[in-house]
């Protein structure tokens, strides 16, 4: 019995070039109080366009349909819970979508002069200090876009201080469970990529560890508590192994959820690291992006940081541009801005305390699902879970039923599945992270979904290979769309 | 029971010697673990290839896997049908899901080559 | 707190099914040395009401009510109702990437629309699901080069935006790729052409230019594809205002194409979040980075769309991924999706038109300092342009951006903006001054 959703009718829609027809229109422009050039003779006959072709002409009314019919056809954190392991799908806040919104903050260009901007350079301020304190680390930037560019930023540093030293040194090294954006970025800085494997306790090897650091090594990249959910607990000796062969320790920050005024990354020996604002602290994935990825080093890094640093003057804020030894710029401008202004908003919202609270829900969140689901599904590495726990499908893959297959299952419960085959170090993966803002309704909602499904792998497992069987659409051909890609639009 | 004029490699490659020309394929055993292939990238013609190191890779919906060449030479043709239609490599691995030709260095080499049976034992003992 | 929706009740419920009688139990794993045993040094939470006033009183710590002519890579455009009416829509803010497909047809079908009617804009066979932004577009369009060519240097023209410039830089310096500069024609402040042939060698794997560049001049696409693919290299053309796509002719000559799309209803937000896009050729999709959205069928063949060629990404290629992005900037994309859609075919043209006509009624009052043909921005000679912007803010006025900070040799010249929302009024007061 599925009793979080139901069936209902959900409206068609066509694209909007479907819907397009000559002369239909949506706006106005005001008149023009100057007078009108000829683009011909302003641009040259050569430059001027001639009209866009296929592009939309729908009304006011029509266009309003468009939008809100397609968002009906998609799940969101609003519906409810999305168990993706290492995503943090918390609530986001809608008071941070006000304040964004504020109007001189809004519209603030950034090259508007100093004196017109104290305002935005407090927040940034402001938001750096907080997350420095978070992270027990020196010194913040703000500039990197999102985790993976906070994560090349972060290597970059690494890079330039070892150089510094007189030699960058050639690899890095990763852990076979890191996120694929680790090997990436290591890739992009120009390092070479050593894989190191995890012990048969999900957690480093530090025993590999000591046999891998060599003084060709500029740095390994972890994750902690990694992405089993598990607190690297021989960290600080990790730390001490590469600083003695001056190799430096870089933390991906994207399970900070679980350790927010509970441990500091700075505090356990992390040199450099990098934040989710869009993860850890609430803004909003908006179906993809934006996002934040600041990143935060400890002293010896901070020369090196990406120009422009906030320096106070006097009583103002002023933009330092004079760091010869910075890496130079990721990013144009100061950094995703009006990400920054949400987390900020986030951050005051819980004070001190609250982020704490925050960090104690997320985990019991996880170790209930952990202790409800055990009976059922095989957790293949039994050390104490934080915020998110990994399950693998060993015992519904004897009915032929894949994880896969349980996660679209899953759908038809009225769940987003959890995130699947991931970590790579376990076979056939179930990463589950409820965050802090569920409910133990929901949460109980979600254990039920997943025993049921548990049961149905044995008895039905063709419900399950066929799933989902409620959705407006059922599996999409992937293949199809690999093999024959088509990426837009063409009249016929 | 896998073609007995074929010498296979432990990356589940295959390779037809011909006289000086050889044909390079991957086995049915290796299209059944990627599953539904969506791409193949594949040498350009007159590109070398040395025994045991990547010709080029095979894609499906969510991996990639490298090819590894089975042996040396100049590569003299290489599928035109599968930029079109890579599911023959799903379909028919060892004849028309062909991948590329080239001219042998030394066609009587046959060290890192198994034999058919070979083959069979080896891909037996994997499961 | 209120986003955290448990009673103390469920917590002692939930602690029990735990096996743990109180909550710090819960970390008691983790070792000693590694735990913080004082409170973080932040304030305590406060509620909705103050969070609103610490930003109004940061709000007016900025600019109020004055009118600006700054451009240069981040435009004033009015952002029609629509486009917030849009993205405030839980389904779109609070969703996930549309990684499963079947509950998330919204997200990837507006992304389809997005991914087209970039095409459409700029004349370009696929577009992808949007990069950061510009600034990050150009790096990642040169990588795209290397890849594709097999070569290794890479040509930038000093009239491509500045900070754009240095962000190729940070990345090239790490890839072993080296990157030259090209420069402009002083008169027509346009690309040289002859330093670019000169520059030019087999070696090259991209020429990058900008259009209309940061002086606002339509730069020579044309010219610039003949002289880049003589050699072998790929044509790459950047565009900071996407605006002027609505009446200037689109750089179909080009191989990749890397823009900003901040003029289309995303706020100026102090320079973020914005959202870059890379539309290429053909021939170039398999090397594109980035996410993709492509059409199929379900298995009762109802079209429906999924992403797709996923095997260039970092979740699956790893460290020979075409680059570790992994957002992709949905939310910023959709508002300029709405705004495409609001203006539309007609809409758009005559927003351009606008736009065109008040930077020439501003031109018209000043001495530019370059004849090149311009969309809405100019170049204006000034003796003094920091203390022209003293007086100009006395009016409550943002003047130019005074160019020598960038450019040493353009020291006595700004760079002015005027677009749809600047007015007559404005623009008279600045030349008053300016005079």
């Amino acid at each position: 019995m599925i009793d979080k959703v139901r069936e209902h009718l959900s409206q068609n829609e066509p694209l909007l070039f479907e819907r397009s027809s000559p002369g239909k229109r949506a706006y106005q422009l005001p008149a023009l109080e100057v007078p009108a050039v000829d683009p011909a003779e302003a641009l040259g006959a050569e430059n001027v366009r001639p009209e866009i072709e296929g592009f939309p002409e729908v009304s006011e009314v029509e266009a309003i349909r468009h939008f809100t019919r397609l968002s009906t056809w998609n799940y969101a954190i609003d519906h409810g819970m999305y168990p993706l392991g290492s995503c943090t799908m918390k609530y986001n806040p809608r008071i941070n979508e006000l304040v964004a919104r504020t109007e001189a903050l809004a519209w603030a260009h950034p090259y508007q002069p100093e004196a017109l901007a104290q305002g935005c350079m407090e927040v940034m301020a402001r938001l750096e200090a907080a997350l420095a304190e978070i992270t027990g680390m020196d010194a913040v930037t703000l500039q990197p876009a999102a985790g993976a560019h906070g994560e090349l930023t972060g290597i970059l540093l690494i890079r330039a201080l070892l150089q510094q030293r007189g030699n960058p040194r050639r690899k890095i090294l990763i852990p076979d469970s890191a996120h694929g954006t680790n090997p990436a970025t290591a890739a992009i800085a120009g390092y070479a990529v050593e894989n190191i494997k995890s012990s048969e306790s999900g957690v480093l090897d530090v025993a590999a560890l000591e046999q891998l650091v060599t003084e060709d090594v500029a740095a390994l990249m972890v994750t902690n508590p990694n992405t089993l959910g598990v607190f690297e607990e021989n960290i600080i000796h990790a730390a001490e192994i590469l600083h003695a062969k001056g190799a430096m320790l870089y933390m991906d920050g994207a399970n900070m959820n679980a350790l927010v005024g509970i441990a500091r990354p700075g505090d356990f020996g992390v040199d450099v690291m990098h934040l989710n604002l869009h993860k850890t602290f609430s803004t909003p994935h908006g179906g993809g992006g934006p996002g934040a990825g600041p990143v935060a080093v400890k002293a010896a890094l901070e020369p090196f940081l990406p120009a422009p640093r906030l320096k106070r003057s006097g009583k103002r804020w002023t933009y330092d541009y004079k760091r010869k030894h910075s890496i130079g710029r990721v990013k144009a401008f100061y950094g995703n801005f009006g990400v920054l202004v949400r987390a900020l908003a986030y951050i005051l919202a819980h004070g001190g305390p609250g982020l704490r609270n925050a960090t104690v829900d997320a985990v019991l969140n996880a170790v209930y699902i952990r202790k409800k689901l055990e009976p059922y599904y095989d957790l293949p590495y039994p050390a104490p879970n934080m915020h998110e726990v990994v399950f693998s499908d060993e015992r519904q893959a004897r009915h032929g039923v894949r994880t896969g297959d349980l996660a679209k299952r899953l759908i038809d419960y009225g769940f987003h599945p959890y995130t699947v085959s991931f970590p790579l170090i376990v076979h056939g993966a179930l990463m589950i992270e409820p965050t802090e803002t569920e409910g133990k309704m929901e949460i109980d909602q979600f254990i039920d979904a997943m025993i049921s499904i548990a049961h149905e792998a044995e008895t039905d497992p063709h419900i399950i290979k066929t799933a989902p069987h409620g959705t407006r659409t059922s599996r999409v051909d992937e293949v199809a769309a690999a093999r024959r890609p088509v990426l837009r639009w063409k009249p016929a | 029971m896998v073609p007995e004029n074929l010498r296979y490699t432990k990356e589940h490659e295959w390779l037809l010697v011909e006289g000086q020309t050889g044909t390079i394929g991957i086995t049915d055993h290796a299209q059944e673990e990627l599953g539904d292939i969506v791409y193949v990238d594949l040498p350009r013609v007159g590109a070398h290839l040395t025994q045991s190191s990547p010709l080029g890779s095979v894609e499906s919906v969510k991996a990639v896997s490298e090819i590894y060449s089975p042996a040396s030479g100049e590569v003299t043709e290489v599928n035109p049908a599968l930029a079109d239609a890579p599911e023959k490599l799903n379909e028919d691995p060892y004849g028309a899901g062909w991948l590329v030709k080239l001219k042998l260095v030394d066609p009587a080499q046959n060290t890192g080559l198994m034999t058919a049976a070979e083959y069979q034992a080896y891909i037996g003992a994997e499961k | 707190m209120r986003y955290l929706p448990k009673s103390d009740s469920e917590r002692r419920a939930m602690l029990e099914a735990c096996g743990v009688a109180e909550a710090d139990e819960l970390f008691a794993h983790l070792p000693e040395a590694v735990r913080l045993r004082r409170p973080l040094a932040l304030d305590p939470g406060i509620s909705e009401y103050e969070i609103v006033q610490y930003f109004r009183d940061r709000a007016a710590e900025n600019a109020n009510g004055y009118a600006s002519f700054l451009g240069a890579g981040v435009y004033r455009h009015y952002r029609p109702v629509l486009v917030d009416t849009v993205v405030a829509r839980g389904e779109f803010l609070t969703s996930y990437t549309p990684y499963q497909a079947e509950i998330s047809q919204g997200t990837l079908t507006a992304i389809f629309e997005f991914q087209t009617m970039l095409c459409q804009l700029t004349g370009m066979d696929v577009a992808n699901a949007s990069m950061y932004d510009g600034s990050t577009a150009v790096p990642e369009a040169a990588m795209m080069a290397v890849r594709a060519t097999g070569k290794g240097r890479v040509l930038i023209a000093r009239s491509v935006h500045p900070e754009y410039r240095e962000v190729l830089h940070t990345y090239a310096r790490h890839q072993g790729m080296p990157v030259t500069e090209f420069g402009f024609v002083p008169e027509a402040g346009t690309i040289d052409l002859e330093d670019l042939d000169r520059k030019l060698d087999g070696l090259t794997a991209a020429v990058i230019i900008q259009s209309p560049n940061f002086f606002g001049i339509v730069d020579q696409v044309k010219a610039a594809a003949e002289l880049a693919h003589s050699k072998g290299a790929l044509l790459i053309v950047v565009f900071t205002e996407a605006v002027s796509l609505g009446i200037v002719e689109p750089p179909v000559d080009a191989d990749i194409v890397a823009g900003e799309l901040q003029s289309f209803a995303i706020s100026p937000s102090y320079g973020g979040p914005y959202a870059g896009i890379l539309a290429v050729k053909e021939k170039l999709i398999r090397q594109m980075p980035g996410r993709l959205v492509g059409q199929s069928t379900d298995t009762h063949g109802n079209r429906a769309f999924c992403l797709t060629l996923a095997t260039r990404e970092q979740h699956i290629r790893r460290e020979k991924a075409t680059s570790n992005i992994c957002t992709n900037q949905a939310l910023i994309a959709l508002m300029a999706t709405v705004f495409m859609t609001v203006y539309g075919k007609e809409g758009l043209r005559e927003l351009a038109v606008q736009n065109l006509s008040k930077a020439h009624y501003l031109a018209g009052k000043l001495a530019p300092r370059f004849c090149g043909k311009f969309f809405n921005e100019l170049v204006a000679r000034v003796d003094d342009p920091d203390a022209a912007n003293k007086a100009l803010l006395k009016k409550k006025i943002i003047g130019g951006l005074p160019l020598g900070r960038f450019y040493p040799e353009l020291s006595d010249s700004m760079l002015l903006c005027a677009t749809e929302m600047t007015t007559r009024a404005e623009m008279d007061a600045l030349a008053e001054v300016l005079a």
